[in-house]
């Protein structure tokens, strides 16, 4: 017990450490508050005239996708941090405390939710502001809310481990980019996926983007859901688990150079 | 206080990364505060506080937001880590910078709010590595004093360092090392003792004369002059009035002189003494 409660107290503390910079560093401030608004003008002004998507208005297709495309970089501010912490020292000194071995980590991913969310709420009132609309009720877009957040967690700990294996922090970021910019295109968050050439739609069918997608235009559009809400929270909890067993063990090794 | 001195790549950071837990031994075992390294590492950690190369702290907190989290990680009891952060940044001279951004420190500063971390828990046992590489001779000094002062109550200090008078002037015994093993251990006398202590350098005007300069200076060589390029090198007992007298001496004896200096034993000589090469040389077979 005391374990757990000693494992808790260390992540929010650190927690705590990764949300007091957010006001302090601005430029980081930027990226997700200012980058979130521009994909979304961006796409509905520039792109959205020329994608048809039946059924929807491209503003309505196109909000879930951006919000599901955006949750997965919200942790590139976790690669970073933790490359930085390696590179200056950090990761030596809290590796040398009687702290837990993954409260590093998981403080990191927890204060992404708190950024996420900021976007999160950027995004929606852009996009309202745009002519986007909800279609369902309270309960199905906090639903659609949480899977969002839930989803950029899992991928929070896919850039925990990315910030943990880069040899600096600049490289952390584009290694994020190379990994989830093909995975965020290759599916349905922009484009319907049946536009596509059959092998890339083979792909896009499978690829937990589109499955994410599809879950949050039923929560919002009240598009038919099939298994994409479970399949959605499947994958989320998929990925973070395998990615928080392979960073914390990549942690327990990582040293300071 | 044990000083462990050794050029780059000797293998002091990586005695230091085994001793406090970030680095597994490949053979072997250590203990340190009677706790063994792997056994009972996470026992061990809240025994010992670390301060590094580079100043490990977060620039986008302030000073006592820093110590605080450290505190609060160590689990101090409700309340304390704030205390504890707030007295340590007094006795630091970091009272007034105490709630500004770290990133607005100077590097000297960095170094004691860092040194002041590795304190927060009190930690009986205290690793410093090359606490003060990179800083400025003021500084230097600060530091010194500060590592002073922690000895003087009591700590255990593991000192890292690359200079000879640092070694010399903080620590109780040195240990030197070198390519991963030790090479010599004893106290900064006893190890200046096996270097040779301090050495006149004379320059001569014609490298020809170095017989009659070695029989000039003779009777104040503490041992066997040697004849260097350019000139002689002679160990000798003492500072004081030194050159003044090997000056007369050499005047005496008709000997045309450039220049004449006294020279206090590098790590380089302890190193050629010890090893037979030079510390740069062993620097860079270890970067290799």
């Amino acid at each position: 017990m005391t374990h757990l409660r000693e494992s808790l107290s260390d992540t929010l503390v650190l927690a705590r450490r990764s949300v007091l910079r957010i006001p302090r560093a601005p430029d980081l401030l930027l990226s997700f508050t200012v980058q979130p608004i521009m994909f979304v003008l961006l796409f509905v002004y520039v792109f959205g005239g020329a994608i048809s998507t039946p059924g929807y208005s491209y503003v309505d297709f196109l909000i879930p996708g951006i919000i599901v495309q955006t949750m997965s970089f919200g942790g590139f501010v976790t690669a970073l941090g933790l490359a930085e912490d390696l590179k200056k020292g950090l990761v030596d000194r809290f590796r040398s405390l009687p702290m837990s071995r993954a409260a590093v980590l998981s403080g990191r991913t927890l204060a992404d939710i708190v950024t996420n969310t900021v976007s999160l709420a950027m995004m929606i009132v852009v996009g309202l502001i745009a002519g986007f609309s909800f279609a369902t009720s309270a309960p199905e877009i906090l639903g659609g809310v949480l899977l969002a957040l839930l989803f950029g967690y899992a991928f929070s700990w896919v850039f925990a481990f990315v910030g943990l294996s880069a040899s600096s922090p600049e490289a952390s970021q584009s290694f994020g980019f190379i990994i989830i910019f093909p995975l965020t295109f290759v599916s349905s968050a922009f484009v319907p996926v049946d536009s596509m050439p059959a092998a890339l739609q083979a792909f896009a069918e499978v690829n937990p983007f589109t499955v994410t997608v599809d879950a949050l235009r039923a929560l919002f559009l009240g598009a038919p859901a099939g298994n994409s809400i479970w399949g959605a929270v499947a994958w989320s909890i998929a990925i973070a688990a395998l990615f928080a067993y392979l960073s914390v063990r990549r942690y327990k090794r990582a040293i300071s150079s | 206080m044990l000083g462990l001195l050794g050029p780059n790549g000797a293998g002091k950071t990586t005695a230091v990364r085994i001793l406090t837990t970030l680095l597994r031994p490949d053979a072997g075992s250590a203990r340190v505060a009677g706790l063994d390294v792997e056994r009972d590492a996470a026992e061990l950690r809240s025994r010992i506080g670390l301060a590094g190369q580079y100043a490990a702290v977060d620039e986008n907190l302030t000073g006592a937001e820093n110590l605080e989290m450290v505190g609060r990680l160590y689990h101090l009891p409700k309340g304390e880590p704030r205390r504890r952060a707030a007295e340590l940044l007094e006795h630091f001279g970091l009272g007034d910078a105490a709630d500004r951004l770290v990133r607005t420190y100077s590097g000297g500063m960095r170094r004691r709010l860092d040194l002041a971390a590795a304190l927060v828990a009190r930690p009986p046992v205290l690793f410093l590595d090359e606490p003060t590489t990179g800083l400025d001779p003021r500084s230097r000094i600060d530091l010194w004093e500060t590592i002073e002062g922690r000895v003087a109550e009591g700590t255990t200090v593991l000192l890292t360092t690359q200079y000879l008078d640092e070694a010399d002037r903080l620590a109780d015994r040195i240990a030197v090392i070198d390519r991963g093993s030790l090479i010599a251990e004893g106290s900064s006398d006893q190890l200046k003792d096996q270097v040779g202590g301090e050495r006149l350098d004379v320059t001569l005007e014609e490298q020809a004369s170095a017989e009659a300069a070695i029989t000039a200076l003779e009777p104040i060589a503490a041992d066997h002059p040697a004849v260097r390029d350019g000139g002689i090198s002679v160990p000798v007992r003492q500072r004081k009035g030194t050159i003044a007298d090997a000056v007369r001496r050499l005047d005496e004896a008709g000997i045309g002189v450039d220049d004449v200096a006294l020279n206090r034993p590098t790590l380089d000589d302890v190193f050629l003494t010890l090893t037979g090469r030079a510390a740069e040389a062993a620097e860079e077979e270890a970067s290799r």
